[in-house]
């Protein structure tokens, strides 16, 4: 960049040269910061090939449909080495499951609260508290899930083992809570004040204006945040790793040991697998039906969210 | 009549007040979830918090095992992740705010941000094992971990960078125009300084995120016992996380408690980096007001 000094005696000729100078320079700008942004552009496709050609591999070793549709997954085992990948999904489902059967009804009566009935002041309070929640890194809450909710649950479910789906889901949703809390907030705040008025006037409650008229008119972003809170269960490694196990099952048990798609993944990461073996390209397999999953939901609650969206 | 009415209000009264207690009593149990998770790990790790906990390196006995390299593998991660991370999403941000046309690539580019910010972080863990350990040969590096570290806090570091220059007033801009001064000028004279309170609270909050991340280590295969502190971006290192995770998993209570302390360690140094967060939020809405 091209300045012209104060002190210096100004001629016209300079400050144009210094001018076209500037102006050559601010050409060149969006190019260079263009070609950084496509760094975000490169990493998605950095993904997706490499999973994809991993994937290749391995389906080169597996059958395709054994893999889909194949409910044992033993890749350990030096007899019968098998890759059927819906133990792994059961498993992610399980979680998913639970998380969003404490997260939801919890979530959305903590969003109802902030947004219909807190006072400012409340708010003030309660909004960095659930922000911190937000900021607690997964793998406390896996020690957490593994040290304090495993041992008080098994204290009233005898039978619960010590690694199993039911605790770590728990906690799974527990840790979806702030970001289903934050974006349905968003949502029942958006609906304008004129909705409640009227509401009032008619005679309503405020329970009844909350219930009947805000949260309708907010549900394509409330459903968004309930997808996007699933996605990320689905997508949640550290709290499953440590708290869940590591036992591929097919079964409805929620009280044992599992393994879900990225406890897979981390397993195999912190063993030995060999680089180049079938195990090794099975996690690309298993990385990619996470990223395939993830993606689609992600997708689905962008759509549901500008598509259904209510124009006030 | 008048009675059957005064009833039916009633009873919708009743409900009314009942359901306000009920949603503050789930509000009042997240809280209480909330400290009860802090606290039920806090008790177990204060104990563990000593001098040599933070001067030893880890150890296959408990008692001596402490958090030295993996505290300053962290520091160094970040090292390699603030500058990266920063030039990254600052760049783009500025690009899409400032200089983007509202077309198609435009619209691609923001629709690959948003995918990326929703990819699990264990799948970046894939991204970097594949391309920064073994094709670019950079091993289980801090490098590698930190370029892949980069990666996964861009999408929230452009987005939060992009609604801090959205936060600045227009007339600001016409004005720097005014002034003669180029686009470039602008950008960097003015609009940057009064944008930076709000990209600061939102790139502080994304390496927090960054220092907690686990899994991509893991999957990166960060090594968890190591005797030595790293002397180069090149160099291995273990890391607050993967050191807790390590702890975390193995059956001896008395390793569960050096994990409580790691714990408390890393929430200590979140909560100092959120309380920053704050400040510089404060200070930029502060700002804008007057």
């Amino acid at each position: 960049m091209t300045s012209i000094k104060p002190t210096e005696k100004l001629r016209t000729r300079d400050v144009i040269a210094a001018a076209k100078k500037n102006e050559k320079f601010g050409k060149i700008i969006p190019h260079l910061l263009l070609a950084v942004t496509s760094v975000t552009v490169l990493a998605t496709f950095g993904i997706i090939y490499t999973l994809l050609k991993e994937t290749f591999i391995f389906f080169q070793e597996v059958k395709i449909t054994d893999f889909i549709f194949g409910t044992e997954w033993a890749p350990f085992s030096n007899a019968d080495q098998a890759f059927g990948v819906l133990p792994l999904i059961t498993g992610t489902l399980k979680i998913a499951g639970v998380a969003l059967l404490i997260g939801v009804p919890f979530g959305l009566a903590c969003a109802i609260f902030l947004s219909e009935y807190a006072t400012p002041k409340i708010k003030k309070f309660i909004k960095p508290i659930i922000e911190l929640l937000a900021g607690i890194p997964t793998i406390v809450y896996g020690f957490f899930a593994l040290t304090v909710v495993t041992p008080w649950l098994q204290s009233f479910i005898p039978q619960l083992k010590l690694f199993n789906a039911l605790s770590a889901g728990i906690v799974v949703g527990i840790m979806i809570l702030p970001m289903i809390i934050s974006l349905s907030e968003d949502a029942l705040s958006a609906v304008p004040a004129s909705f409640r008025e009227g509401s009032y006037a008619l005679g309503s409650t405020r329970f009844e204006t909350a219930i009947k008229v805000v949260f309708p008119a907010a549900i394509s972003g409330i459903a968004a945040s309930i997808i996007l809170a699933a996605s990320r269960a689905v997508g949640e490694t550290m709290i499953v790793s440590l708290a869940a196990g590591s036992t591929p099952v097919f079964n409805m048990d929620f009280t044992g040991s599992i393994q879900t798609m990225t406890s897979y993944i981390v397993q195999v990461a912190t063993g030995d697998a060999g680089y180049g073996t079938t195990i090794y390209y099975s996690i690309y397999a298993v990385g990619f039906m996470l990223f395939l999953f993830t993606f689609l939901m992600n997708r689905a609650a962008l759509y549901i969210k500008t598509k259904f969206r209510e124009e006030y | 009549m008048d009675r059957v009415l005064q009833s039916k209000i009633n009873r919708r009264l009743t409900k009314d007040s009942a359901m306000k207690w009920l949603f503050g009593a789930v509000v009042a149990a997240v809280l209480g979830i909330t400290f009860f998770l802090f606290y039920g790990i806090g008790a177990d790790g204060v104990g563990r918090l000593n001098l040599s906990f933070f001067t030893n390196f880890g150890s296959r006995f408990p008692e001596k095992a402490g958090i030295k390299a993996a505290l300053v593998g962290t520091l160094a991660l970040m090292a390699v992740v603030i500058p990266v991370s920063m030039f990254l999403g600052l760049c783009s941000a500025i690009y899409l705010e400032e200089y983007a046309k509202k077309n198609k690539w435009t619209a691609f580019i923001e629709m690959n941000i948003s995918n990326l910010a929703g990819v699990p972080s264990v799948v970046f863990g894939l991204l970097g094992l594949t391309v920064f350990v073994r094709a670019l040969l950079l091993g289980n590096s801090i490098l590698a971990a930190g370029l892949t570290m980069s990666l996964l806090i861009l999408p929230i570091i452009i987005v939060a960078s992009q609604e801090a220059l959205r936060s600045v007033p227009d007339t600001l801009r016409e004005a720097s125009y005014g002034m003669g001064a180029t686009k470039w000028q602008t950008i960097i004279h003015v609009i940057l300084p009064s944008a930076t309170g709000s990209i600061l609270t939102g790139s502080i909050l994304s390496f927090s995120r960054a220092i907690g991340e686990t899994a991509p280590l893991i999957v990166l295969g960060i090594p968890v016992i190591v005797q030595f502190l790293p002397t180069g971006p090149l160099s291995t290192f273990t890391a607050l996380p993967m050191q807790i995770y390590d702890w975390a998993k193995r059956p001896q209570p008395e390793f569960a408690d050096a994990a409580s302390a790691g714990i408390i360690v890393l929430m200590v140094l979140l909560i100092t980096m959120n309380g920053f967060a704050i400040y510089f939020r404060n200070r930029s809405e502060k700002k804008l007001k007057s």
